[in-house]
């Protein structure tokens, strides 16, 4: 792995050095990063959870509301009382900066903001479990819409702990431990260069000194 | 304006159009497919769909397209029967992959 394509001298030594002190610090940016989208994860985890079962219990009421009033009344009549619904939701949608991941947070307004008025139809025809459990499907819509934005929000935000915990791992255990090796490898090298030299230098020294003086 | 869409049995969905949403009866798998491509078509603006657990499951593959873009979000909802405990998997399965491991415990 080490030495396989750097050339031992001082000036790539000094570039490596360079990425090798960058690659630190993006190393520790990236772990705070991952770390605090890790604690904002594990809130939305939890909110996610309880408005998980909020709405499932909501709605598991709701359409046993329906049922019964699907029984009572005739499927044809039911699906009259239905058919044009008063309501209209209209969602606005906005984005919401949770440590660079854009995340969505929705807003909605009804058209009819009457309680009273989302009744598609008049009393006289229909039974009065079906407002019971239209009144329960517009308490628990709220919890709905409010779960579709946390639940989104989670989803994002795995992703980009996922991104970033590769990312921190590749630089701790890929990039600084090969960029430490060459690092070593390269110091090594010179030295050994200088060591060479040196005792070339010795010899020639040696030999000069032979030369002039006939020493044995 | 955004508008929400629910996709489900006709049962499920009738509810739902009373309060206000976007109702696509599908009775069948196939439907369903057809109903959720539709859409999430380029340019349509649903921001919110939610499908019932029990469509949702033979259409794994088709919901996961959307889990990494901002919008649209795909929640699944129980259906008439009760739930089936998919929601919960999805939960379970962001944790996992964020974390590595199920920390949950459950």
């Amino acid at each position: 792995m080490a030495g396989t394509a750097v050339t031992p001298t001082r000036m790539v030594l000094n570039q490596l050095k360079g990425r090798l002190k960058t690659a630190r610090r993006g190393h520790k940016l990236l772990k705070d990063k991952r770390d605090e989208l890790m604690r904002q994860f594990m809130d939305v985890v939890k909110e996610n959870k309880v408005l998980r079962e909020r709405v499932e219990a909501g709605l598991t009421a709701a359409f046993s509301s329906l049922q019964v009033a699907s029984a009572i009344m005739s499927p044809e009549m039911l699906e009259q009382a239905l058919l044009y619904p008063r309501q209209s939701v209209e969602l606005g949608m906005k984005f919401k900066n949770i440590m660079s991941v854009n995340v969505p947070q929705y807003s909605f307004t009804t058209k009819n903001n009457d309680p009273s008025e989302i009744y598609p139809y008049g009393f006289a025809q229909t039974s009065g479990e079906l407002d019971d459990a239209l009144d329960r499907m517009a308490k628990v819509f709220e919890d709905m819409l409010q779960l579709a934005q946390v639940e989104k929000t989670m989803q994002l935000l795995a992703e980009e702990i996922e991104k970033t915990r590769r990312r921190v791992n590749a630089l701790e255990y890929v990039m600084i431990p090969e960029l430490e090796e060459n690092i070593k490898y390269i110091t090594m090298k010179l030295e050994e260069n200088e060591n060479s030299t040196k005792v070339r230098l010795l010899k020639v020294k040696e030999m000069v000194l032979q030369d002039a003086h006939n020493y044995a | 304006m955004l508008k929400i869409a629910v996709i489900g049995g006709k049962d499920t969905v009738i509810g739902f159009k009373a309060v206000g949403l976007e109702a696509c009866p599908a009775s069948t798998v196939e439907e369903a497919r057809q109903a959720l491509r539709d859409l999430t078509k380029e340019g349509s603006d649903y921001a919110i769909i939610y499908i019932e657990e029990k469509l949702a499951q033979s259409l794994q593959h088709e919901i996961d397209r959307f889990k990494d873009s901002p919008a649209p979000a795909i929640i699944l909802i129980p259906g008439r029967e009760g739930s089936m405990g998919l929601g919960r998997q999805a939960l379970r399965d962001a944790v996992e992959r964020a974390v590595g491991t199920n920390i949950l415990g459950d």
